[in-house]
């Protein structure tokens, strides 16, 4: 079975190649800063002892005082798996795209930003995917009604 | 941006709002549920050998051939599929071709969640079905909403954008009753006559404008 990566021991791997990213640690999951976001997408697939070369599933949630991007990564090699969120204002939520180095973030960065309206900066197409163009505000914030 | 009519291609921008316009348009204007027709069930006929007779041959050929155009929106398509399949064998009554093209099809089994921005692609496929035609309604959700009635991005019932002729609730309804809805539709079959004219089907006010606005 694909083992969860330990938290301490990422954050502590993260610590020394890029300072100030983590934002929170837990048992089962990361939180890490969004201006650093990109850095460590890049660190965590490149560097040959994550290899997380594979994203589950991108999606989001509405907390009201701010949202949150989950990226749930599997790493073929060494088959483990990590949690990693990014938390962003709810005013002007704004996270970096990383379709650069996982494909399959398109379609679901797409999703969030037509459900949840968080735009995600440097993606190729970002359009509404399930409403229609002209459709007015994001349904699955909370205060949408 | 704004979009110049009376042209031969889009770019995919364009492509794209021109189609939020056309779903905005079909939902504006689909704010009522379009009436049953049944009044043309109780017209008294002047009968006479030679149109009952017809009427007979007619109604025989339509009622053992009713091309299902199988419609599976969402997961009341599963009990359409088990219908049509061995067990509760929809090949009884003459029925079990699905077919893929609205031009061959008599009745439009709806069987699922419709949303507005599939509205208008099931509503063109029903303007393109050959007359005599007939609809479905499977499922709480094509018949009112359902569970979804209130939400973003689901049409309150089918309805709003074609006339329906027979109505299955459940969420999912069983086969049996999915058959008996079949059973209903062979009923009106049976009380058509050549003596209406197009028997069923309402003149809509703007099919047209559904398609190309
Ligand atoms: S009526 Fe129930 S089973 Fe049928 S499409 Fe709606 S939710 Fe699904």
């Amino acid at each position: 079975m694909t083992k969860a990566v330990v938290s301490e021991e990422l954050a502590g791997k993260l610590s020394k190649s890029i300072p100030d990213a983590v934002e929170e640690i837990t048992e089962s999951w990361v939180v890490v800063k969004p201006q650093s976001l990109l850095q460590v997408a890049i660190h965590l697939k490149q560097s040959p002892d994550l290899a997380f070369d594979y994203l589950n599933c991108l999606t989001a949630v509405d907390y009201m005082e701010y949202m949150e991007v989950i990226y749930i990564l599997t790493s073929m090699k060494h088959n483990h798996s990590l949690v990693l969120k990014v938390r962003c204002n709810r005013e002007r939520p704004e996270v970096p795209s990383v379709t650069g180095l996982w494909k399959g973030a398109d379609l679901q960065e797409r999703e969030v930003y037509d459900l949840l309206g968080i735009s995600f900066t440097g993606h190729p197409n970002l359009k509404r995917l399930f409403m229609w163009e002209g459709f007015e505000g994001h349904p699955l914030r909370r205060d949408y009604l | 941006m704004e979009v110049a009519k009376n042209r031969l291609s889009f770019s995919l921008d364009e492509a794209d709002i021109i189609e939020g316009k056309s779903i905005e348009a079909l939902r504006d204007r689909s704010t009522y549920p379009i009436p049953d027709q049944t009044e043309w069930l109780e017209r008294t006929l002047n009968r006479n050998v030679l149109i009952t007779t017809l009427d007979k041959v007619l109604n025989w050929g339509r009622h053992y051939s009713t091309w299902p155009f199988g419609s599976g929106l969402a997961c009341c398509a599963m009990e359409m599929v088990a219908t049509a399949s061995s067990r509760f064998d929809m090949a009884r009554f003459g029925m079990e071709i699905f077919r893929a093209s609205p031009r061959q099809a008599d009745l439009m089994i709806v069987a699922g969640t419709l949303t507005w921005k599939m509205a208008r692609a099931l509503r063109l496929l029903y303007d393109q079905m050959a007359d005599p035609k007939w609809v479905l309604a499977m499922g709480a959700c094509a018949v009112s909403g359902g569970n979804f009635a209130h939400s973003y991005s689901v049409v309150p019932g089918v309805n709003r954008v074609m006339p329906v002729d027979v109505y299955v609730p459940g969420c999912p309804p069983r086969p049996e009753a999915l058959l008996y809805g079949f059973m209903k539709i062979h009923d009106k079959i049976e009380a058509m006559s050549i003596q209406h004219k197009a028997v069923g089907i309402p003149a809509l006010d703007d099919r047209a404008k559904v398609v190309e606005a």
